[in-house]
């Protein structure tokens, strides 16, 4: 799905918006957006003035067909940015779609795969073969057998991957391939509810339900609309007491200018936007609340493997026993590790490369001894020599056995457990009867990640991480790579407890995982973010799924969170603060008539005579205009970085408040010298 | 302009800020049900009043019960108080044999004090008995004040709780406000106040021989007992009709210094014992310092204001250096009648020494902006607290959103219930004044009821809606208020501008303290520092601004426009 961008504004998603816009302008469809809803209204019923001065040919025609226009403009404006935010989830779902439409089943009966059906006869439960080349029809588990599975489909990634019975990597998605072997599935949902179906609803739209924080923002837009119900109705008594009236169309354009149309017409365009983004992170949330939740997150748990730390261990150093040279010790190790095909023995050789230059050499009669659990060593015999590498004890053991043992240095043995308080394995090496010194090997943790943690210190967020380690070792990582807290000697269990520890403390969790044994704590976290490459039951306890299963994307959660909370608080107070300056605009001209000194409040100077309708009519052509030049920020979301929440809210307040303040002065100034300019009116 | 008004106006915010702490450690003190330096006396007093009105004093309520209590006890207050006006010649202690109070302005009056408001649609010294003043409108003048007082305390509770289905118990929270706070405080303020030469007696009037050689008579009573409580509890209602212009009332600069201080004592202590509930004093002071960033911008503007004189008083020869005179005191001068005047109205008490009536028309705006912002700057008794933390929670709620989180103040997450019953809240005095004005200043029994014609006459009629919803009490003048029409819109205005905030205000701390606290982090916005301060003075300013700017143009700023033009 990210392999191919669609672009913000591709030609193609524009065109369907504006179609799609005046279909969303149905009031029927319209009212679940109050402010618009009201807008709508207002622009209807200023057409119905505007038709009833053209009959009886009143002087305010124009100026009432101008505004009618303008406000169902408005209107447009907002379905537009909500057609805009929709287009490119709607472009991913068709393609989406066409990866379910034609998926055939293969049953298996009595041990038998049987003729194809159709996949949506499946049932749950129920057994099916897929071999190379077919399509997995539904979600499920592989029971047996392993195959690689082709998953760009659903992740975008080319790279094959492979699913296998047992274990964690069990969970296969409908629509995707398999490309070498056979597997036998257990559905684990039919169609309507698989994870394609959940995603094409998703990336639609379909499934959007108003997220908590959204609902409160829209009780307090509703109050606001409701107080300028007030201010604006009770407007022609004030004008009364005066013995004189206002223009009907001038209160209704009063009433569009001040209630919060800017943020009203943005609001569900920048909820679109907001999953969209996550989407094209590859992260697929199963609501806008857990989205929301990650901005709150004030805790991240994190495993140490895979996401701290590269998850191998690499060797960093030689530590020659006394009287033994660095270099002897190097070639005996890189010698050993020749045939050794693990990351640890390839990362000996490589070291030995960088520090001595030491390569290729002849080793036609060499014999390896591979690793085994039971000598916990490896080596290799050749030229007459008997070298071995592993556990220090076994090492020790090893040459103890031999006739040539030469004592082994409690120096080597301080090295050992020097290397092994720091957090790293100490690896013995040793020749023929002499134990020659110690490799370190490091758990290395991953370049970059010690910057990521600051910086969510800086937002506020301690990161927790939590390893299988014993303390020690698990402190050193702890403290290279910057973390706050540690959870050492973790069971599943353990997760859950801490969770449930903090949350009890009022704090919020995220956390990330892929087993089945992660469930619970998946379950029980606030953002629980499972691994695409995870087992089903993972999948099903989370309620985000990174499809690249890249357990650091936590962060990237956490900051489109954010940064969805912080468009809308932004649009808000730049929608409130330019009520400041309409008002300005048009209360002078309002009651002009009544009081014409107040056009000492006119501090704009726009042409507001009796009889000129420039101030109301550029009011409300900024009041519109507005709304689409802010869809490009409303989509991308306002410009976010971690920094303290003081520091983030002075800046927004300066950026959205103050330039609230002033921005529709400017605005409306420039439109009215347009507008009295071409004589609109 | 002259620098010993503006050194008087600094002293005292400085004085406020000082008697602010010692008010509010001992208010914390009596509210958390610790031992005070008054318990030995008191609390013999207080478990005997349990005993014998069966309360349970070791019961908390829910925020239901809370405000269930709060209604009940205002409503049997308000019949108790009509009762007694309608049977005061038929009572004792009524030595000038005033008749019954006229129907309609007994309803008001009785609103008006069990509201806090002490909205006067009558001459004090000339309707009511001693009796009157003694046994109603007095006892009013603490209870309504003590009632104010305990939803304030509850509403602290709010926050502080964790967790927690209650809020406190209603009768207890009302006992020892009258009891520890307001009782003690107003006998010794009445004391001073005797010995500044205020009468208390329960004579009828002197007899006395003018200057021109005629007999007159002046109306005594127990006036400093009344006016000590009076400015304490922020009702602001005079013995006298000219309240504490009246020399009886106010005698000289140093009692109009006491009074004003006392006026914000309670409501600035309140703020503190806030932040004490809740852990962090600096949120109470960051509270307090945005309530003094407004109250400073209002009152230099007044004071200044009134230093300027209009163009058609300086044609018929008022001499400019003396400034705006017309309806102040000599004794208390421009600076001391523009601070009086802001300190009245921004919290909400209503007693006046001067005719805001005859301010210049942006000096008598301020006064006016003070009660439509919401009588949030320092407020009524309790009232100035609760209602400038429901503005505290929408400036929250969009702060909160900036910064990128589910907004939260003290730890207590904000969310649509809350923005819901704070929107409510803060509505319920916008409508009310907007709507009677709208119908007064439309309407032949309205309009009946001004003096002044032109905008001037409008901006009388919006002083009286706002000073009722705020429930503030102070006239603007000029507005002939005792007829059926305004007696009856002005109660409503008062009831919804007491009640319609209260019970959402209830409601908002029943729903925090059943909330846990979250821990704040430097990803929580801080709402103890500048920041929050200027953001929450900001939104009330705004939100008023908003609301009121329609209304505004064609009262005061037209008028004060046409007065440039001119």
């Amino acid at each position: 799905m990210s392999n191919k961008p669609i672009s913000l504004f591709d030609p193609a998603i524009m065109r369907q918006a504006a179609i799609a816009a005046f279909a969303k302008m149905n009031p029927l469809q319209l009212w679940r957006n109050p402010v618009m809803f009201a807008t709508e209204l207002a622009a209807l019923y200023v057409l119905v003035l505007f038709v009833r001065d053209l009959l009886t040919g009143g002087e305010g025609a124009a100026f009432a067909g101008q505004i009618a226009f303008w406000l169902a403009l408005t209107v447009w404006f907002a379905t537009f940015a909500e057609g805009v935010a929709e287009g490119r989830g709607k472009a991913q779902a068709a393609s989406l779609r066409r990866a379910r439409s034609e998926l055939t089943a293969r049953r298996i009966v009595d041990g038998q795969a049987q003729a194809p059906v159709a996949a949506s006869d499946l049932a749950v439960g129920e057994l099916v073969e897929v071999v190379a080349g077919e399509l997995i029809p539904a979600d499920g588990e592989v029971v047996e057998g392993v195959a690689t599975v082709d998953e760009s489909a659903i992740t975008g990634e080319s790279a094959p991957v492979i699913r296998e019975a047992g274990g964690d990597r069990s969970a296969v998605t409908a629509g995707t391939r398999v490309l070498s072997d056979r597997i036998a599935v257990k559905v684990t949902a039919t169609q309507g509810d698989t994870f394609l179906d959940r995603m094409i609803a998703l990336v639609e739209g379909a499934s959007r339900r108003k997220t908590p924080n959204e609902i409160a923002l829209g009780v307090l837009l509703a109050g606001l609309s409701l107080i300028f119900v007030m201010a604006v109705a009770t407007i022609p008594a004030f004008a009364a007491y005066s013995g004189g009236a206002v223009s009907a169309v001038a209160l209704a354009s009063l009433f569009i200018a001040l209630i919060p149309t800017t943020i009203g017409g943005l609001l569900s365009a920048i909820g679109i936007a907001g999953m969209d983004r996550l989407v094209r992170f590859n992260v697929l949330a199963t609501s806008g609340r857990a989205v929301e939740a990650a901005g709150d997150v004030d805790v991240l748990l994190l495993d140490k493997t895979g996401t701290i730390t590269l998850g191998d261990r690499q060797a960093v150093a030689f530590i020659p026993a006394p009287g033994v040279d660095e270099r002897e010790l190097a070639d005996a190790a890189q010698l050993a590790s020749l045939s050794d095909e693990t990351p640890e023995g390839r990362s000996i050789v490589v070291l030995a490369k960088e520090r001595f230059a030491m390569r290729g050499r002849d080793m036609t009669n060499a014999r390896f001894m591979p690793f085994s659990a039971q000598t916990r060593m490896s080596g290799v015999d050749a030229d007459g020599a008997t070298i071995r590498k592993g556990a220090v004890d076994a090492v020790v053991a090893h040459v103890r056995s031999r006739p040539d043992a030469v004592e082994v240095s409690p120096e080597v043995r301080k090295a050992a457990d020097k290397v092994g308080r720091e957090g790293g394995t100490p690896l013995a090496v040793a020749r023929n009867g002499r134990v020659l010194g110690i490799v370190h090997l490091k758990d290395v943790v991953k370049g970059g990640v010690k910057e990521r943690f600051a910086e969510l210190r800086r937002m506020g967020i301690r990161t927790v991480m939590i390893t299988g380690d014993n303390p020690l070792t698990a402190a050193a990582i702890a403290a290279e790579a910057g973390v706050d807290d540690f959870l050492a000697e973790a069971k599943p269990e353990d997760k859950l407890a801490l969770i449930r520890k903090e949350q009890a403390a009022g704090r919020m969790v995220a956390m990330c995982g892929d087993g089945t044994n992660d469930a619970p704590a998946l379950a029980q976290a606030d953002v629980g973010v499972a691994m695409q490459t995870g087992t089903p039951a993972a999948r099903e306890a989370g309620n985000m799924v990174d499809l690249d299963s890249d357990p650091t994307k936590l962060i990237e959660v956490v900051s489109i969170g954010k940064q969805l909370l912080m468009t809308r608080g932004s649009l808000t107070t730049f929608s409130i603060a330019n009520d400041v300056a309409k008002y300005f605009a048009i209360i002078p001209a309002l009651f002009v008539a009544l009081y014409p000194s107040l056009t000492g409040i006119d501090v704009m100077g726009l042409s507001s005579g009796p009889g000129d309708n420039s101030a109301i009519l550029s009011a409300i052509i900024f009041n519109a205009l507005v709304i689409p030049a802010l869809i490009p920020l409303a989509l991308r979301g306002v410009k976010w970085r971690a920094a303290p929440a003081g520091k983030l809210l002075a800046r927004n307040l300066a950026i959205y408040g103050v330039g609230g303040l002033i921005a529709p002065f400017i605005g409306i100034k420039l439109i009215d010298l347009v507008v009295s300019g071409v004589g609109l009116a | 302009m002259k620098i010993e008004g503006w050194i008087l106006i600094l002293v005292f915010v400085g004085l406020v800020a000082l008697i602010a702490r010692p008010m509010g450690l001992y208010l914390t003190a009596v509210f958390d049900g610790r031992r005070t330096w008054l318990s030995p006396v008191l609390a013999p007093l207080e478990r005997g009043f349990y005993r014998l009105s069966g309360v349970k004093h070791d019961s908390d309520q829910d925020w239901k019960g809370y405000a269930a209590s709060l209604v009940m006890f205002s409503l049997v207050a308000t019949l108790a108080l009509f009762a007694l006006m309608q049977l005061q010649h038929l009572l004792p202690l009524n030595p000038q044999g005033f008749g019954p109070v006229a129907p309609n302005v007994a309803m008001n009056t009785a609103v008006s004090f069990v509201t806090n408001t002490n909205w006067q649609a009558y001459s004090g010294e000339s309707t009511m008995s001693h009796l009157t003043q003694m046994a109603g409108l007095t006892v009013q003048n603490f209870l309504s004040a003590a009632a104010g007082i305990a939803v304030a305390v509850a509403f602290a509770r709010g926050f502080a709780r964790r967790g927690a289905g209650q809020i406190g118990n209603f009768w207890v929270d009302m006992t020892r406000a009258t009891l520890y706070v307001l009782l003690p405080i107003s006998i010794l303020f009445a004391i001073y106040l005797m010995a500044s030469g205020v009468p208390q007696t329960l004579a009828g009037s002197l007899q006395a021989t003018t200057l021109e050689g005629l007999p007159q008579d002046i109306a005594v009573g127990p006036v400093a007992s009344q006016e000590a409580i009076k400015m304490l509890g922020t009702n602001g209602g005079g013995f006298f009709n000219a309240n504490s212009a009246h020399p009886f009332e106010n005698p000289d600069p140093w009692t109009n210094l006491v009074q004003m201080l006392s006026i914000f004592s309670i409501g600035a202590g309140l703020v503190i014992m806030f932040g004490r509930m809740v852990g962090d004093e600096r949120q109470g002071w960051a509270i307090l310092a945005a309530m003094g960033l407004l109250f400073l911008i209002g009152t230099g503007i007044a004071y200044w204001s009134e230093t300027q004189i209009t163009p058609a008083m300086v044609a018929a020869g008022v001499d400019p250096s003396l400034g705006n005179m017309e309806g102040k005191e000599i004794r208390f001068g421009l600076s001391a009648s523009a601070l009086f005047a802001a300190v009245t109205t921004a919290a909400s008490c209503g007693a006046v020494n001067a005719m805001h009536d005859s301010f210049t028309a942006i000096g008598g705006m301020v006064p006016l902006l003070n009660i439509l912002a919401g009588e949030v700057i320092v407020g009524g008794v309790g009232a100035g607290f609760y209602g400038i933390l429901l503005f505290a929670i929408l400036a929250i709620f969009i702060a909160g959103l900036m910064v990128g989180r589910t907004p939260a103040y003290l730890g207590k997450k904000i969310e649509a219930r809350e923005v819901k019953l704070a929107v409510l809240a803060i509505l319920a005095s916008p409508l009310a004044i907007l709507i009677g004005t709208a119908i007064a200043a439309s309407t032949d029994v309205g309009r009946a009821g001004i003096l002044n014609p032109g905008p001037h006459g409008f901006s009388e009629i919006l002083y009286s809606f706002a000073s009722a919803a705020g429930n503030n009490g102070s006239a603007f003048g000029g507005l002939t208020a005792n007829t059926d029409f305004y007696t009856y819109a002005h109660a409503i205005a008062m009831l919804a501008g007491r009640f319609l905030v209260i019970i959402p205000a209830l409601a908002i701390a029943g729903s925090l303290a059943a909330k846990p606290t979250a821990p704040a982090s430097v990803g929580t916005f801080p709402t103890n520092g500048p920041l929050f301060i200027g953001l929450l003075a900001f939104v009330i300013v705004v939100v008023g601004a908003l609301t009121f700017l329609p209304a505004l143009a064609v009262g005061p700023v037209a008028e004060a426009t046409a007065n440039t033009l001119n």
